[in-house]
């Protein structure tokens, strides 16, 4: 059992070795704690996910056994329709409800049925309500907040969710009848897409947290290494030494784990205060599944033993000192290049993916890991061959080069963490930005016109007249473009094959239709037949209706609704035709046109309103104002954004989210060289000091400590670079998307170039304390 | 006070680390191209008074002139040209930068001073063939023995023709074979080149290279030139 | 040094007048002295009256009389005794310095100014040993390092004593 003896000694040495042997314990324990706490939190997600479905089901609507079959009316079936909205960029989602009888069913986490204009909020909700900040939301949601919503009714502590209560709403007003709730089908599974997503930023995020490990366990090894050549001295061999050293390293991590633990269960107390891209979590949603905390428990303090004893490989502790082998071993390429490019083998082989097909995530997780790791592997091989095929230059740069070419271990190692970090993270950009330039690509809408659009089913036509005039009211709203809208058809009978030629009808005043047809001098009273632009075809189908001179039925629901009402108009015989101006929406309208003096839109029977709402951006809150008028006039009317900012800031976000990953991965990565190169000028002191009296400048040792740290990132961030555009390249060609920005990396090489700069001025302190003449007089 | 031409003399100089004071009203004067050896015990001041003489350390009271200028009043920055330009070194161990090859090392002195790298290099080999260490060109200080890494040293202290070498405990990692060479490398060579040599030592035999000696004890100096 | 013994030693290589057996001695062992003439006549003709050389012949060719010496048997057996013979090391126990030291403490003199002014005298000697020794040949090295690792002696123990006067002035003058 001698060797349990010298781990334990190594555990020793690790707890009590003095004030230095501490702080090496402590920043090793506190590198691998924030591994490990990253770790537990990527092992929450499934757990956090489940948790959040399962509640999303539990407050859905209970499904029906057959779908045709209404729910019959009970004493506890209740009433509902959604009154989702959005405030500043908030989704608030919420019903209006009411009871059809004593025992209303409750949705989960609420205690008491909401009366007539009372409502059961979120947390969140609630507050924000009592706010300043939600006082236009108030105006919106006037109920009075009676209740809470426990926790078991909310997907996440931040949701704006709520139940008010109605007394008007009905079957016929767009009420929905519901018996119960709980949906306990399973969820969609999720699109290929986001899979393929989710698994590279799984590897993204994690592969770095696993090198920081790596290198944290390698925190004070030189000291470490002199340490156990003294015991060398006094009679240890080899083999004793290395389980000294895996005893110290097997602390360090356990306390690194103890550490990580702790972190892990203080940060998740808040992490209910955390919004990521709109979502937070419980704590209690944040629990680590089973298997992977075993296999973080275990692992960690494995994998620090084996990479202790992997690098106490290449030294030689003798009584006398360390001999390092690191110089004489070359890094052999055979086995590192094939890494990355059978990984983008494997992704070309599985060929594209289509959003719909259930993809197998196996193949492309392995040849993404593949290509990033392989990278990672790659880089000590190419920072290796760069450094040595340098020479030359200034003497900075000669001494950084030299002290490079001698053992860039090191600092290839943290540069394969950012190696990982930054190639996943442009080829995730890189993916994203094709994905949502599409989408941009497609609606092609025209925001500098009107910013939204309504849409309301009220059925009246005085009502859509009513929304135009509240909006026009509205302020902010420079331009309404309303219309009434509904779909009119040429009298007569027709065979059971045949088609009733039908167009639309658009009735609004002159303003409005100016902007959606080339119409001239405009009159309140006159007609128009609009035809879209160049296609003979559909102009001749809407003249098939829009005769002028002749009578057409007003009402489209006459032909298959028994009792409908027919309502005819004629078509004045002066009608001009003219052709059509896309509207703010894109789209081409087409049909007849009629300004409310020639029709009286309260006569149309089965009409809806639609308007699209053109603001002052530069008014504050513009978007509420146009809310809570559309909420005013009918809480069920939708309001939606033109303009494509919506789609836009939901990319942009998911953008910044990676970047700011990316950042946070970077300043793991600079922390440990900062770490290592502390390390190294603690070392080198008595050499700074000779330097010093020679009359070095501190520039030319500023300089030369910049460059041992640009050259190896700067080339990590070129191999980055390009194994990252490659990847992503490959992974838009299998969505089936082009790439459309190549030049997503630019900020992370700006990242580099600031951590470079961030690490060097760090050290610089200690660098100048060094060259103090101190030095020369310790021995 | 300052003996007549001499290069680099220190009246009364006091230093003190902490509450400890290494030198407590130390004399000294060196001749241009004059060796002198300072002895004295350990921890006698020997080594703050090459520090203070070298303007390595400013001391905490006392004049100190080099060649009719006041080293005690200059500049951090005038002090390190001023060791560039007209000072040489030789430390004990661990002097050579362990990265740069031994020729490099030796180059270093003047490729600080703004000597083209070729230049450097040519003039470098020279001092390199001169200490009979040539064949250590190429080679890194981890992979020559003592006696050659200190030779190297030496050639590196000499090679920007400082007027100056300041030696401390140049022999003391060396047995005597190669320490003798050493010193008899150094002296020779300085003598030639007319540069003077401050020369801390505890051991006689090493001090005997030397022109004239004084003895370091508690902080003061035995200078017989001082001596009244 | 035993001189006896060395001129013996030099006469094994073959016969040699006085005269040359002066110069060689000279040239090999005394730099610092040489051998007066009357000395190595005296010493050969001890060594003639012990049997260990005999006289090989005279020359003298107009001028005074030169004899040529020899070793005999007798005499190389001699040599070889001496050489595998160990010398005694000196214990140099009682030696003047030590007594100038208590003479001083004694007497209330300053015996750090005796130590000091010692110490200078034997780098003075150093120095110029050095200084020979760097100009002479291997032999001349030998012989000055010998001297000069004496003379090191010497200095560590005046450092040792000087480090010592306080405890050494109790003990001889309570």
């Amino acid at each position: 059992m001698t060797w349990l003896r010298d781990l334990g000694i190594g555990m020793r040495f690790a707890a009590a070795g003095g004030r230095e042997g501490w702080a090496r314990t402590a920043l090793t324990a506190v590198g691998v704690g924030l591994g490990v706490a990253m770790l537990l939190v990527a092992s929450s997600v499934p757990h956090l996910l489940d948790q959040r479905s399962e509640r999303d089901r539990a407050r859905k609507e209970a499904p029906v056994s057959r779908a045709t079959e209404d729910v019959p009316k009970s004493d506890s079936t209740v009433l509902r329709v959604s009154a989702a909205t959005e405030y500043r960029g908030l989704a608030v989602e919420g019903f209006l409800m009411r009871a059809e009888g004593a025992r209303p069913v409750l949705p989960p986490g609420v205690a008491a049925f909401p009366e007539s204009g009372e409502m059961a909020a979120s947390p969140a909700l609630r507050d924000l309500l009592a706010s300043s900040e939600g006082a236009l939301l108030r105006e919106r949601l006037p109920y009075r907040v009676t209740s809470t919503i426990a926790d078991a009714g909310l997907r996440s502590p931040g949701e704006l969710y709520f139940y008010a209560g109605s007394d008007s709403l009905t079957p016929a007003t767009g009420g929905h009848r519901l018996a119960g709730y709980g949906d306990e089908r399973g969820g969609e599974p999720l699109q290929p897409v986001l899979v393929v997503l989710v698994i590279l930023i799984c590897v993204v995020l994690l592969a770095p947290v696993a090198i920081f490990i790596a290198t944290a366990v390698r925190f004070g090894g030189d000291r470490r290494d002199r340490r156990l050549a003294a015991l060398r001295l006094v009679g240890a061999d080899i083999r004793t030494t290395r389980r000294i050293a895996a005893g110290e390293a097997l602390f360090g991590s356990v306390l690194g784990l103890l550490t990580g633990a702790v972190l892990f269960l203080v940060g998740r107390r808040f992490v209910g205060r955390v919004e990521v891209w709109g979502h937070s979590a419980f704590p209690s949603d944040l629990t680590p599944s089973v298997w992977p905390a075993t296999l973080i428990g275990v692992g960690v303090p494995s994998a620090a033993v084996l990479v202790t004893l992997v690098a106490m490989r290449a030294v030689v502790v003798e009584p006398l000192g360390v001999v390092r082998g690191g110089g004489s071993h070359r890094r052999r390429l055979w086995w590192r290049l094939p890494m990355p490019v059978v990984g983008l083998a494997v992704l070309v082989l599985t060929g594209r993916v289509d959003e719909f097909t259930p993809v197998d995530p196996y193949p492309i997780a392995v040849g993404a890991v593949l290509v990033l790791v392989g990278l990672a592997l790659l880089l000590p091989w190419l920072v290796g061959a760069c450094v040595d095929r340098l020479h030359g230059g200034p003497l900075p740069w000669q001494l950084a080069v030299r002290r490079l070419q001698l053992n860039s271990g090191a600092a290839s190692r943290a540069v394969s963490g950012i190696t990982v970090a930054v190639a996943g993270a442009v080829a995730l950009q890189m993916l994203f930005a094709a994905v949502g330039d599409e989408f941009e690509q497609i609606t092609g809408q025209d925001p500098s016109r009107a910013q939204f659009h309504t849409f309301s089913e009220t059925v009246s036509g005085d009502a859509a007249t009513r929304t135009i005039e509240a909006f026009r009211s509205t302020r902010g709203v420079e331009a309404v473009i309303g219309t009434v809208e509904t779909y009119v058809t040429r009298p007569g009978k027709y065979g059971k094959d045949e088609v009733a030629p039908t167009t639309t009808l658009s009735v609004g005043d002159c303003a409005t239709l100016k902007e959606l047809a080339e119409i001239g001098s405009c009159e309140e009273g006159d007609s128009f037949v609009v035809h879209p632009r160049g296609d003979k075809e559909a102009s001749d189908w809407i003249d098939e209706t829009a005769r002028k001179g002749e009578e057409i039925e007003l009402n489209p629901t006459r032909d298959w609704l028994p009792g409908a009402k027919s309502v005819r108009w004629i078509l004045p015989a002066d009608t001009r035709t003219v052709t059509a101006a896309p509207d703010p929406l894109g789209e081409e309208r087409r049909g007849i046109m009629t300004t409310v003096g020639a029709i009286d839109p309260r006569t149309l029977p089965s009409a809806r309103t639609t308007a699209q709402i053109k603001v002052d951006e530069g008014v504050e809150d513009v978007s509420e104002y146009v809310r809570n008028t559309a909420a005013r006039i009918d809480p069920g009317m939708r309001v939606a954004t033109l303009a494509s900012t919506e789609r836009e800031r939901q990319y942009a976000s998911v953008q910044t989210g990676l970047r700011l990953g990316a950042v946070a991965m970077l300043i793991l990565i600079a922390a440990s060289m900062l770490i290592s190169q502390l390390e190294q000028l603690r070392e080198r002191k008595r050499l700074l000091s000779v330097l010093v009296a020679f009359g070095t400048r501190r520039v030319t040792l500023g300089w030369s400590v910049l460059w041992q740290t640009a050259v190896p990132v700067a080339v990590g961030l070129l191999a980055a670079t390009a194994g990252g555009l490659g990847l992503g390249a490959v992974l838009t060609w299998m969505m089936g998307k082009t790439v459309t920005q190549w030049w997503l990396f630019l900020p992370m090489a700006g990242a580099g170039a600031v951590l470079v700069v961030a690490v060097t001025l760090l050290s610089l302190p200690l660098l100048w304390r060094a060259m103090r003449p101190d030095g020369l007089r310790t021995e | 006070m300052t003996p007549a031409g001499s290069l680099l003399a220190a009246h009364d100089l006091r230093k003190a680390y902490g509450s400890t004071p290494a030198l407590d009203g130390a004399s000294f004067s060196v001749h241009p191209g004059e060796v002198v050896a300072v002895l004295g015990p350990s921890g006698s001041g020997k080594s703050t008074l090459l520090h203070c003489l070298a303007g390595i350390v400013v001391p905490d009271s006392g004049t100190l002139t080099y060649a009719g200028r006041d080293l005690s009043g200059m500049s951090d920055a005038e002090r390190s040209s001023l060791r560039r330009g007209d000072f040489g070194f030789v430390f004990q161990f661990g002097q050579l930068v362990p990265e740069l090859t031994c020729l490099e090392n030796v180059a270093l002195p003047l490729r600080l001073n703004g000597v083209k790298r070729k230049q450097a290099a040519r003039t470098a080999l020279e001092w390199l063939e001169r200490l009979e260490v040539d064949d250590t060109a190429a080679k890194r200080p981890g992979e020559v023995s003592g006696g050659q890494g200190q030779r190297v040293a030496v050639a590196r202290a000499l090679v920007a023709s400082p007027k100056v070498v300041f030696a401390d405990e140049p022999t003391g990692a060396l047995d005597s074979l190669n320490g003798e060479r050493v010193m008899e490398l150094l002296t020779e060579s300085a003598r030639s080149a007319g540069t003077a040599v401050v020369l801390v030592t505890h051991e006689a035999r090493v001090a005997a290279y030397s022109d004239r000696d004084i003895v370091v004890r508690d902080g003061r100096v035995r200078d017989p030139e001082f001596a009244v | 040094m035993s001189i006896g013994h060395t001129l013996l030693g030099l006469l094994e290589s073959g016969p040699r007048h006085g005269y040359d057996l002066k110069r060689t001695f000279d040239e090999k062992f005394g730099h610092d002295r040489p051998l007066h003439y009357g000395q190595v006549y005296a010493t050969m003709s001890r060594l003639l009256k012990n049997g260990l050389v005999e006289v090989d012949g005279v020359e003298s060719d107009g001028g005074p009389e030169r004899k040529r010496y020899a070793i005999t048997d007798a005499g190389i057996t001699d040599v070889g005794a001496w050489l595998s013979r160990p010398e005694k090391p000196e214990p140099y126990l009682q030696s003047t310095l030590y007594a100038k030291v208590v003479l001083a403490l004694l007497t209330g003199r300053s015996a750090s100014g005796l130590l000091d002014a010692q110490r200078s005298e034997h780098l003075r000697l150093m120095r110029v040993l050095t200084d020979r020794k760097r100009k002479g040949d291997l032999a001349d090295q030998l012989i000055c390092d010998y001297a000069l690792f004496h003379l090191e002696a010497d200095l560590r123990w005046l450092e040792l004593t000087g480090a010592r006067l306080d405890q050494l002035a109790e003990v001889i003058a309570p």
